[in-house]
Formats: structure tokens, C-alpha cells, sequence
């Protein structure tokens, strides 16, 4: 068997960082679809899955592909998928299933202009909401939005350990260009990498509850063939993982589904800040349009403009009260985002209108230049 | 269900005996069972079950010969049979 | 008259008890469907089979038959619609000690689960399928499905189908299946004898039971509970090995019921392994 953690030095497109993160994160199951501008992930791994033990297979549309990889992580194996947003629509419904029943397992969107079959070849980021409300129903979701190569590395195991500790889809959410650019990327030692995985249950196997949750909020989960008989469904159920159509009980599972998130706000928010202290302007970026946006940032401080970046890794749960605290210290925020708004209006309600929001946006298809949001900075402030 | 001929050692056969359980409230009253069992010894009965369906009763229980088919054609689990004990 | 006697004792425990999950007893399914019998036929066969119960699961989709994985006392999940065959997939392929079988219904299974099962088949993962095949949707008050009968009448065809239904044993073949088999719930110890070859053979295994749904399609079509039993009984024909081609259900000519297919072939893990694991 050869080495799942490719120790070293490596020059890779982020397309193939995220399959080497997701082999160093203990992923051992990919079920997955080809499209533009992410089939590179599925190229890589079902390479790189039977050296290691691991299992790919390609299956007939991507709501196979999401189906397999619940499947798969319902018998104990971390699972992923990787898709574009025409695949990503169709996962929708068994993304759902999987935050219903609680089922781990990471979902890669290397996004593309839309809507529809859109730019294939081009990125966007323009799937932002989708992540949020894609599929139907009320529920919490962890969505993280990479910005290099190295980057998609090190998230593709954050995500992997979130959907663990969490029970629940982890999305990442990059984009084309990131996907399709080849950059250096350096893969530690194996025992640097700090994975997580699942709890499972111990003891009493007889009336076991796979959705009572343990004392740290999440239930612990056992694979199918462990014994412990559970049931799983897409229907509202209690503790037992048994149906019940009551509105007492839709009201405890849900309950469940957003508190498990959002009572953890604070150690599964992640953000990076740059020069954000003395900040006037705060722009707000996430994934390639916060590259160009720290090269906005630079500009604008030689040319005196004290702006400053948060760059959101973790674009859901949104970090509304970080927002929130800069609403209070700076004149304005600008969102730069390859869309015609999205997280800009996130951005926009917890600003509370107190300072106004502006959107550097981009129908998608290229990158945003810095140039246009030094424009902007400039118009409005 | 009839049968069409008799056995030629039909007196050495020894027929199994057989005794009929009913699950009454998990009965829906398909009357399955009663139409199919090959000794005709079912009908439905008269009382109502929690659910409000008549579950059969077995009308001359002595005949059950263990065959199994109640059990195996009843959609509810609702009906089986078990070897008599021998009369002591 | 008094009420005849009947010999009962103080609790009858049901022979497939340790198998039900008996607080959820009794089941959804109405007075009459069948499918509560094809589930007991499965239950009664994974007992026989000499499986190791703990490695057994079902899976099943939406619908009627769908709930099934909500009664056995095994390790079970109800899925989304018709999506039963590809979770089953991911579960048999990352771990292949599972014995997995996916019970579901001819709506979910073939019309909008109708893609993975021909790519489950052609790929021959080692799945045991059963469809209890009630010839329209059930759980959403009958409508017409890809296996109603050309004229038939349904909540949403109420002058009569005006399309032709799948050949199930037909389509499975064609895709690779590599054991097929039909009966209907009359038949129930020739349906629980193939389940047990089934669940004990490598391979794609597809078993379809016709099954009563007095409720919707037989209200519609005239045919009481009993009335559909009957129609079995009399135009079932059983022929072990037809041809496929010849398995159309047509009430009139009769229906031919029995195990078609038998064969075997690489499953989809010992080509993987043998393909892929080059290390």
C-alpha cells in the first residue's frame, strides 16, 4: 500500500490538493460524477483511493454520487464528493438527508458561472445562497471557502473534521479558478495532521438512540454492522431515529439540527484579518476574490485609505457578530464576491444599516480586478 | 383451495397438529387467511379489535395442521400456527 | 350463536418478532396490501438464510414499501426517492461484509430510481433487490407508475393508461442482473425461497412481487383484495427459465411468475479489486 499522506513539497492545481486532503483526512470512499471544472478531484482520487485502500467509483449522475457517499459513511467510511453547480443542484435533495440523518461526509463545489450550464470553464461564486438554502427545509450548514492550492489542502481536512465532530454535509465551496490554478503546496508529516473522527457508541447495543445526543451535543454514531440496529429516515423522527409526525417532535429535531451549529459558533467560525485594526473601510472577501481584495487593501493603504480584509474561511456559519463589532469601528464595508450579490446582503443585515455596504461584484466568468474595488473605495468614501 | 385427490397412502400419513395464535389488535381484517387456509377452519369473528377490524377466529381449531400459511400470507404478523403438544 | 373457542395463550409472541420492531406494529400499510406480506416473506428468508444478522441491512426509498426499513429490527435507512439502489451502492462498496438489501417499491425503483437500478445491475453490485411491484403509486393515492397496465385507471389516468408498462424482468436482464426472479404474495414460499438464493448469491439479485393494492389501483379497476389474490392464483403460470422477453404482465394471457435467471458473473468489488488495486 503506498502513503496517504504525500509528505512534501509538491506543485499541484487546488482540483488535486483538495484529493490529497481528503486522503490525509482519512477519506477512504469518493463516489463521484465528472464535470467542469471538478472532475481534476475525482481524476486524482480514483487514482490515488485504491493505493491506500480506499474505494472510488463513478457513478451515473451526482444524485448517485450523493447517495453513495451517505451510504458509504453510514457504514463507517469518510466519504466525498466533488461537483460543479449544475451537479451541485442535483445533490440538493441528498444533502438534505444527510443534515436530517446526520450523516458525515464533505462536498466539494468547484464553482462555475451559472445559472445553469453557464460559463463550464470559467469560475463564479455564485453558488453562496445555494450552500446556505439549497435544499429545502430549515437547517444549519458548515460551508468553507479556500483561496490557493495549500489552502484547499489544509480545509479539505478541516471539513472533514467538522462533518465528524458535527454529524452533519460540510460543503467547501471554491471556485474554478482556484480549482484550476497550479501552486505549491506543502503536506506536512503525516503525524502533523490532527484528523477527527466520528464517536461511536460503547455499551448497551439493545434500544440504542443514534440521535440523542451525547454530552457534547452530538450523538454518537455506529456504522452499520456494528450492532446496534439503527434506523435511519428522511422523515422527522425522535431520539430512536423513529418517525413521528407530531410538531412537538419536528420542533426537537430541528432544535437539534441548528443548535448542534449554532451553540458552537465560536470554535467552528474561522476568518483571517488583515490590517484590520486601525481600519476604516473593512472590505469582506472570502475564496479568489479575497486574493484580489488583500491587493485592494495594500493599494489603498499607500494611497492613505485605512482599509483593512476580513477574509471569511468559514462563509456559514456567517460570523455575524464579527461584523456586527466592525459595524461599530468602521465608515463602511465593500463585499467583493464574483456574484451580483450574495453575502454582500449578509453583510448589508449586520451592518444594520448603521454604515453602508457596497458590492464589488462580478457576473462571473473572470476574477475581480483590484482595480475596481480601489474605484469603489474611492466613489463612496 | 380444494384438492383434487386422495393420497393412496393417505391412512399412513400422519397429519401434524396444529394450533392456531391470533394476534387480535394487529389484525386489519383482509380476511387473507380465512379465504386461504386449506382446512377452512377461520372466520371472522364478531368482536371488534382496537383498531375497529373483526380478527379471525378459529372456528374448528382441533383441524389446524400446521401448515404455515395464515402465517406466511398474513400481511400483519398477525396470525401463526405451532405444533400441538402431544396429548398426554 | 357463541363466539367458537380458539386456543390462545397468554401472550402469542409472533415466530418474526425478533426480527420486527414490534413498537412500531402494527405497520401503515392498509387492510389488504400486499406488501406487508413480501416484507415477512423477506423477514422469514433473512432468518432462514444463515446470514449473520448483524451484517445484514436494508435500505429502502419513498413510498409505501419504503417503509419497510422503518420495521426491521436490523440495521435500516429510508432513504430519499428512489435513491435506495446508489446509497446502497456507497454502503456495499465501503464496506463489503454487509449483506445489503434494498426493499422498495415499482414507483421508486424504476421511475425515478429507474437509472441507478440499470447501472446497479450492469455493474453487478452485490445488492439483493425487491420490488414489490403494486402497479401505481400507493402512498400518494394511485397514481399511474411506469408499471401500470395499458389502460388501466389511476387517480391521474382516469380513462385509462394510455402507456405501456416496463417488463421488469426484461429490463433487469437486459442491464445485467445476474438473478431474477418474480413471484406474486400468494406464492409466498416460492418468494421466500428465491429471497434466501438471493440474499446468498454474489451478484445483482432483482426479485419482483406483484402485490395487491386494493386501496387505490384495485378501488380504480375493480379488484377487491381477494379479487387480485384470485387473478393470481388463475392466470399465474409458473415457468422457471423463460425468457425474459416473454415476462410482460398481461392479465389476459396470464402472468408468468418464477426464477428466470441464474448466472454468474465478476461482481463490481472483485472487478474493482482485480482492475483497480494494481498495488
Amino acid at each position: 500500500m503506498k502513503q496517504a499522506v504525500l509528505t512534501g513539497a509538491h506543485y499541484l492545481t487546488g482540483d488535486e490538493a483538495c484529493a490529497e486532503g481528503a486522503l490525509a483526512a482519512g477519506c477512504r470512499f469518493f463516489g463521484g460524477y465528472p464535470i467542469t471544472p471538478a472532475t481534476e478531484v475525482a481524476e486524482r482520487i480514483s487514482e490515488r483511493l485504491p493505493e491506500v485502500g480506499g474505494t472510488f467509483i463513478q457513478m451515473e449522475d451526482e444524485i448517485a454520487a450523493m447517495a453513495s457517499i451517505l451510504g458509504a459513511s453510514c457504514a463507517g467510511v469518510k466519504s466525498m464528493t466533488a461537483t460543479s453547480g449544475p451537479g451541485f443542484s442535483l445533490m440538493m435533495e441528498n444533502i438534505g438527508l444527510g443534515i436530517v440523518t446526520e450523516t458525515p461526509c464533505v462536498v466539494v463545489n468547484v464553482q462555475r458561472a451559472g445559472p445553469s450550464t453557464g460559463l463550464p470553464t470559467m469560475g463564479a461564486q455564485a453558488d453562496m445562497m445555494q450552500a446556505k438554502w439549497g435544499s429545502h427545509g430549515d437547517y444549519e450548514i458548515i460551508a468553507l471557502a479556500p483561496s490557493s492550492p495549500q489552502e484547499i489542502f489544509y480545509q479539505t481536512i478541516t471539513a472533514f473534521n467538522l462533518s465528524e465532530t458535527y454529524r452533519l454535509p460540510v460543503l467547501i465551496m471554491t471556485d474554478e479558478i482556484v480549482g484550476h490554478m497550479s501552486e505549491k503546496v506543502v503536506i506536512p508529516d503525516a503525524k502533523e495532521i490532527k484528523t477527527v473522527s466520528r464517536i461511536t457508541p460503547k455499551g448497551k447495543k439493545d434500544n440504542f438512540k443514534p440521535f440523542k445526543p451525547g454530552p457534547n451535543g452530538i450523538a454518537p454514531m455506529p456504522a452499520a454492522g456494528d450492532g446496534y440496529k439503527v434506523h435511519f429516515t428522511g422523515l422527522t423522527h425522535d431520539e430512536k431515529g423513529y418517525p413521528v409526525m407530531t410538531v412537538e417532535a419536528q420542533a426537537m429535531m430541528m432544535a437539534q439540527l441548528m443548535n448542534k451549529i449554532r451553540n458552537n459558533l465560536d470554535k467552528i467560525i474561522m476568518t483571517e484579518r488583515y490590517r484590520l485594526d486601525d481600519a476604516e473601510i473593512a472590505i469582506i472577501s472570502y475564496g479568489v476574490s479575497s486574493r484580489t481584495s488583500l491587493a485592494a487593501v495594500d493599494e489603498a493603504r499607500q494611497m492613505g485609505i485605512r482599509a483593512g480584509l476580513l477574509r471569511l474561511i468559514t462563509v456559514w456559519p456567517f460570523p455575524d457578530d464579527q461584523i456586527r463589532r466592525l459595524a461599530n469601528q468602521v465608515k463602511g464595508f465593500i463585499t467583493v464576491e464574483i456574484n451580483l450579490g450574495q453575502i454582500h446582503y449578509e453583510v448589508q443585515r449586520c451592518a444594520g444599516y448603521r454604515v453602508p455596504a457596497y458590492l464589488v461584484g462580478h457576473p462571473g466568468g473572470t476574477i475581480i480586478s483590484p482595480d475596481e474595488v480601489i474605484k469603489v473605495l474611492k466613489e463612496a468614501f | 383451495m380444494t384438492y383434487w385427490r386422495v393420497p393412496f397412502d393417505a391412512n399412513d400419513i400422519e397429519i401434524s397438529k396444529g394450533i392456531v395464535y391470533i394476534l387480535d389488535d394487529r389484525c386489519k381484517g383482509c380476511g387473507y387467511c380465512i379465504e386461504y387456509c386449506p382446512k377452512h377452519m377461520l372466520q371472522f369473528s364478531k368482536k371488534f379489535n382496537k383498531k375497529g377490524y373483526h380478527p379471525p377466529v378459529a372456528k374448528n381449531p382441533d383441524d389446524c395442521v400446521n401448515c404455515h400459511y395464515c402465517e406466511i400470507i398474513c400481511p400483519e404478523f398477525a396470525i401463526y400456527s405451532a405444533e400441538a403438544e402431544e396429548d398426554k | 350463536m357463541p363466539e367458537p373457542s380458539k386456543k390462545i395463550s397468554k401472550s402469542p409472541v409472533h415466530p418474526l418478532d425478533d426480527l420486527l420492531r414490534t413498537d412500531r406494529i402494527p405497520h401503515i400499510w392498509c387492510s389488504g396490501c400486499g406488501t406487508g406480506t413480501a416484507f415477512s416473506s423477506c423477514l422469514t428468508a433473512i432468518k432462514a438464510s444463515g446470514l449473520e444478522l448483524d451484517n445484514v441491512v436494508m435500505i429502502s426509498g419513498i413510498g409505501c414499501s419504503g417503509r419497510a426499513a422503518g420495521y426491521v429490527k436490523l440495521d435500516s435507512y429510508h432513504t430519499t426517492h428512489g435513491r435506495a439502489i446508489p446509497f446502497a451502492t456507497g454502503m456495499k462498496l465501503a464496506n463489503p461484509k454487509l449483506n445489503v438489501i434494498v426493499f422498495s417499491g415499482d414507483g421508486d425503483l424504476f421511475a425515478i430510481g429507474g437509472n441507478h437500478f440499470i447501472h446497479a445491475a450492469r455493474r453487478n453490485v452485490d445488492l439483493t433487490v425487491i420490488c414489490v411491484n403494486n402497479l401505481n403509486y400507493g402512498m400518494t393515492g394511485g397514481q399511474v407508475a411506469a408499471t401500470t397496465p395499458f389502460q388501466a385507471k389511476t387517480s391521474t389516468t382516469t380513462t385509462g393508461n394510455p402507456e405501456a408498462p416496463f417488463n421488469l424482468p426484461l429490463l433487469a436482464y437486459a442491464s445485467g442482473a445476474t438473478y431474477i426472479a418474480r413471484w406474486t404474495i400468494l406464492h409466498t414460499r416460492d418468494l421466500t425461497n428465491s429471497i434466501i438464493e438471493a440474499l446468498n448469491k454474489k451478484g445483482f439479485s432483482f426479485i419482483e412481487v406483484l402485490s395487491p393494492c386494493p386501496v387505490n389501483y384495485g378501488r380504480r379497476n375493480k379488484e377487491k383484495s381477494l379479487d387480485t389474490l384470485k387473478l393470481y392464483q388463475e392466470k399465474g403460470i409458473i415457468k422457471n427459465n423463460a425468457n425474459p422477453a416473454d415476462t410482460d404482465i398481461d392479465f389476459e394471457k396470464g402472468i408468468i411468475l418464477g426464477k428466470f435467471i441464474d448466472i454468474e458473473r465478476a461482481t463490481c468489488i472483485e472487478n474493482y479489486d482485480k482492475t483497480c488495486r494494481l498495488v
